[in-house]
């Protein structure tokens, strides 16, 4: 009888938590966004989305068969990094650009480092810094969301926050009006990466993820408020030259920057004050690239 | 709801409801005792009867040897058939006193119940000694040594432990609900020998009608009862004292450091049992419970009774166990079968079937911080876990794992099923060992 | 384009006058001997030698406070070079390997129980003292191949550790970590063993392994200098164990084993099973 019996150290029950449920939820909190981005931005969008995580589950099959280990694309970490590649390029990036990005995701960002839990950066992030300084025309052109069927094609333009910028060097005031498309851009007509186009959209995401505790409050709390904190400082001293916090919320990718991006588990810390602290650096590395979309290429390097 | 709690911690499903409505039923005495000589923490016990003897109950047949340590009892009068290695729930072969039952279940004629005014102090935490009265939570600490602090640590604050906080078991709950008078009387006593000043019975809030029961019988008495948030694990000593006085342990240091003591609800009852009537720690409430057993009791079991016997009372199994587990599910000890016998701590036995046994195979750690957040006591649990099974001591020693207090939270919830925990008791198991060959050497 | 040239060739060439300057002022004098020493030196730092690592084991015997024969994975050429260097007369200890004194795999050997939980020996063995029914033998969890520096252990399908003879360098990790103690450090040249490391009386091990050691006397009685027997256990005396091959085909449970034979190339790599699963 005793054949048949178990023995293992305690405890003998377990949460029923596991990777693959946690990785799944994080795609379902990313849908949302995706909706909106194809929605308005139209087949292109879709083509980089599908791209992107098709290239990253593909990368990282070749390179687990290439080192002989057991295929775990299954777990959806591949999927997710291919899912945030995705959000964070240009909706008119060319076929070969999203694919260059998957591969270096996963091959270098990921699979180097030996896999799941070991790399040091967020891969996705990594794509985008290597393809960032390897392509910065494709990378930085944005265009205005258009609905699907409305017959226009997208049309090149510049974001808010570059809008702002270029102002402020020009003149040293801010443009007139820029503030006014903030209620729009918040539900989904920013121009820029695929992902920031609906705050709204990427804010009911990680309300999901907090109802599911994948998501603490500590690193976005941090992140953001520290934004706000001194956006609002300058905001106060000069609002004719720096915009509200309001307009860095909405514009800018702060969102998809504070709850998806920098909340990436494998590579934050794990203790709470650790958390904290991270989300204050955080801003260190937004503000320093001008906080312009720019702060990712800083993220990962913390 | 503002009841409070310590930081930290986990909320596994209970499962009480199995046993929670079962009154205390007498287990029938088994054909044969297995009385281990080692059922607490310390020094075991020396056999002081030979094969062929008659014992009465209550008579001693194991004594102690130093002052950690107590004494073992006969479960029942009869005749002592064997001193040998048996099966012992720590998994190996340990010395154990077997007796065969006479049926007539006869009362040593030394035990004499005494008049508790008349008694002092000493003389009261010398009879806890001699009765062999441990913790009864499961640690199985000679409750004795904890009766007798040095003097300069004053005692100000007696917490009584009736949490019961591991999903599956109510045998406290029982007892709480049946004996209030005998726990009652316990605390009273042990408030005297240890000139406490403020007396708190802490009970959990999915109890209501203990609560409720407690209160009626503490109304115009100094024992105040605090009912505390539900959560895993509230039961262990530390964590109790966090949730009930906000103070905390000092790393490496004991309860009597910042003037607090705990003891089991059930201890208390043993105490009263001792110090009133004289008589030693010989049963215990045990709560058989899980899906794999027909019929779920609280049982009052004698010390020494075969686990396959209380089954039998329980009315046998409904299928082939897949874990036998002594305790509770999650600081419980695997048994490899029922020849074991039940020992002062054993305050449960939790039949799991194959299908209920957590098998997940091991993945990467995400660093989900899971674990961070569940740690009663503020370690990180993956960071010392991955310390000590790449036998990186000195770092795990920093890291305070010897602090970790094995409570499985961190195992419960980790996503990817590491088993952090066992990997810790790994690491604390290597430094012990490695402080000990240090200090020889 | 001019003024990026010249200012980060600029920044270059301070950079490079600074760090010939700190090389220079402040090199550390190290004995020449000492680096060469490392130079022949296996380089795994394993510890075998007693020292963390293989640069302490250099710096001791350039200091002259420890024998050049401890450095087992080096071997006989290890040893050569170093006297060479350090000029003076020394002779390699004779080279030992360690090997697995077991056969009881999941198939061969009773499983007590299914072990759930941490990948380790040792921690396996803190529950009802292992997975398996016989106290001695192999646990079977990959603790020694784990701590083996030279990739010379695999583990077969059903759950056995088995070193190979080439690759062994006799470092001893895999002796240090093993909670049963079933591996044993033999002399290379010695190729007949029992491999068994059951106590109990050959009734009981027959109840729970298909090849244990039942202390029978057999290979004793054909080769009386070859093998000794302690607490029911054969065991090869490896210092006249030149006839022990002959009491092989005698052994009634096949636990003596040639390795010569069962494995001519050296590779750890075991025969394909083919024997029945143990009946419980």
């Amino acid at each position: 009888m005793s054949q048949q019996l178990y023995l293992s150290s305690s405890p003998h029950i377990h949460s029923g938590e596991t990777t693959t449920k946690v990785m799944r939820a994080v795609i379902y909190s990313l849908l949302p966004a995706c909706g909106v981005a194809v929605y308005f931005f139209g087949p292109s969008a879709l083509s980089v989305l599908l791209i992107a995580t098709l290239g990253c589950l593909a990368t990282e099959v070749v390179c687990q068969r290439l080192m002989g280990q057991p295929v775990t694309i299954a777990d959806g970490s591949a999927a997710i990094t291919g899912i945030l590649l995705a959000l964070n390029l240009p909706p008119t990036s060319p076929w070969w650009l999203t694919l260059f990005g998957a591969v270096v995701a996963i091959a270098i960002g990921k699979q180097v480092y030996g896999g799941l839990g070991s790399n040091p950066f967020n891969p996705a992030l990594v794509a985008r810094v290597v393809l960032l300084i390897s392509f910065p025309v494709q990378m930085t052109t944005w265009s205005a969301p258009a609905l699907v069927g409305s017959g226009l094609d997208l049309v090149t333009t510049a974001t808010p926050l570059g809008e702002w910028k270029n102002a402020v060097m020009l003149t040293g005031e801010m443009p007139t009006g820029l503030e006014g498309g903030l209620p729009s851009y918040f539900l989904g007509t920013m121009p820029g990466s695929i992902g920031e186009v609906s705050a709204l959209a990427l804010l009911l995401g990680a309300a999901y993820l907090f109802y599911r505790r994948i998501l603490t409050w500590h690193i976005p709390t941090a992140f953001v408020g520290t934004v706000i904190l001194l956006s609002g400082l300058f905001w106060l001293i000069n609002p004719a030259k720096y915009p509200s916090p309001v307009f860095h919320m909405v514009t800018g990718g702060l969102i998809l920057g504070a709850f998806f991006m920098a909340t990436d588990m494998v590579t934050t810390p794990v203790s709470t004050r650790g958390m904290l602290l991270f989300g204050v650096g955080c801003w260190l590395c937004f503000i320093s690239a001008g906080h312009a979309p720019m702060c990712f290429v800083a993220v990962p390097t913390l | 709801m503002s009841l409070k709690t310590f930081a930290g911690g986990i909320h596994p499903p209970d499962n009480k409801e199995w046993s929670a409505h079962k009154a205390i039923e007498d287990c029938p005495l088994p054909a044969e005792f297995i009385v281990p000589l080692a059922q607490h923490i310390g020094a075991p016990s020396v056999a002081c009867v030979e094969v062929g003897q008659q014992v009465a109950k209550g008579e001693e047949i194991g004594s102690a040897k130093g002052f950690v340590s107590v004494p073992v009892h006969a479960p029942t009068s009869g005749e002592v058939v064997a001193v040998e290695n048996r099966p012992h729930p720590w998994g190996t072969l340990l010395p154990a006193v077997v007796i065969k039952p006479d049926g007539e279940d006869r009362w040593s004629t030394e035990l004499q119940p005494a008049d508790p005014s008349e008694l002092s102090a000493d003389e009261m935490i010398e009879k806890v000694r001699l009765a062999g009265v441990v913790g009864m939570g499961g640690a199985a600490f000679p409750a004795h040594v904890k009766m007798s602090p040095p003097p300069e640590k004053k005692i100000n604050t007696l917490i009584f432990n009736g949490v019961e906080c591991e999903p599956y078991l109510t045998a406290d709950h029982r007892m709480m609900l049946e004996e209030p008078e005998r726990i009652l009387q316990g605390a009273a006593l042990l408030q005297y020998v240890l000139g406490a000043e403020q007396v708190v019975i802490g009970i959990e809030a999915n109890k209501p009608d203990a609560i409720a029961l407690f209160e009626k019988h503490c109304a115009g008495t100094p024992v105040e009862v605090m009912p505390l948030q539900v959560k895993y694990p509230q039961g262990a000593e530390k964590q109790l004292i966090a949730a009930v006085t906000g103070k905390e342990v000092p790393s490496g240091g004991l309860p009597m450091d910042i003037g607090v003591a705990v003891q089991n609800v059930s201890t208390a009852a043993a105490i009263t049992d001792a110090v009133l009537y004289g008589r030693p720690l010989i049963e215990r409430i045990c709560t058989v419970t899980g899906p794999a057993i027909r019929e779920p009791k609280n049982l009052r079991i004698r010390i020494g009774t075969p686990l396959s016997h209380l089954v039998e009372v329980c009315g046998g199994l409904v299928e082939e166990p897949g874990k036998i587990i002594l305790g509770g599910p999650m600081m419980g000890f695997t048994q490899l079968g029922f020849d074991v016998p039940t020992t002062r701590g054993t305050s449960g036995l939790l039949l799991l079937r194959a299908e209920d046994v957590v098998s997940q195979p091991e993945s990467p750690c995400i660093r989900c911080a899971r674990c961070v957040q569940a740690c009663p006591i503020n370690l990180l649990p993956t960071t010392v876990a991955a310390y000590a099974r790449r036998d990186l001591l000195a770092e795990a020693t920093e890291y305070c794992a010897m602090d970790c207090i094995e409570c499985g939270s961190c195992s419960y919830v980790c996503p990817s099923t590491i088993p952090l925990v066992q990997a810790i008791r790994y690491g604390k198991a290597a430094i012990l060992a490695k402080k000990r060959s240090s200090q020889v050497s | 384009m001019l003024a990026a040239i010249l200012s980060l060739g600029c920044i270059g060439l301070i950079a490079a006058v600074a760090l010939g300057f700190a090389a220079k002022k402040f090199a550390v004098e190290v004995d020449p001997r000492e680096l060469a020493a490392l130079e022949v030196l296996p380089g795994a730092n394993c510890g075998a030698c007693g020292f963390p690592g293989c640069g302490g084991y250099a710096k001791a015997l350039v200091a002259g406070s420890i024998d050049l024969n401890q450095c087992p994975p080096g071997g006989a050429d290890t040893v050569a070079k170093l006297a060479n260097i350090l000029g003076v007369e020394a002779s390699a200890a004779a080279r030992e390997i360690a090997v697995v004194l077991c056969q009881g795999d999941n198939r061969k050997a009773q499983v007590k129980y299914h072990y759930l939980g941490l990948e380790d020996c040792t921690a396996a063995q803190r529950i009802a003292d292992g997975p398996k029914v016989c106290p001695g033998g192999c646990v079977g969890l990959g603790s020694c191949l784990r701590a083996c520096p030279f990739d010379a252990i695999e583990m077969t399908a059903d759950g056995l550790a088995v070193i190979s003879r080439e690759k062994c360098t006799g470092c001893r990790k895999c002796v240090a970590v093993c909670p049963r103690k079933v591996i044993r450090m033999t002399p290379y040249e010695s190729v007949v063993h029992v491999l068994c490391n059951s106590h109990d009386k050959g009734a009981l091990v027959r109840k729970y392994c298909q090849v244990g050691c039942i202390g029978c006397n057999i290979c004793k009685k054909t080769i009386p200098d070859a093998y000794k027997i302690e607490n029911f256990l054969a065991e090869v005396v490896y210092e006249q164990d030149a006839e022990a091959a002959e009491a092989i085909s005698k052994c009634p449970t096949k636990c003596i084993l040639d390795f010569s034979v069962a494995y001519p190339d050296g590779s750890a790599q075991l025969p394909a099973v083919t024997d029945k699963p143990h009946a419980a």
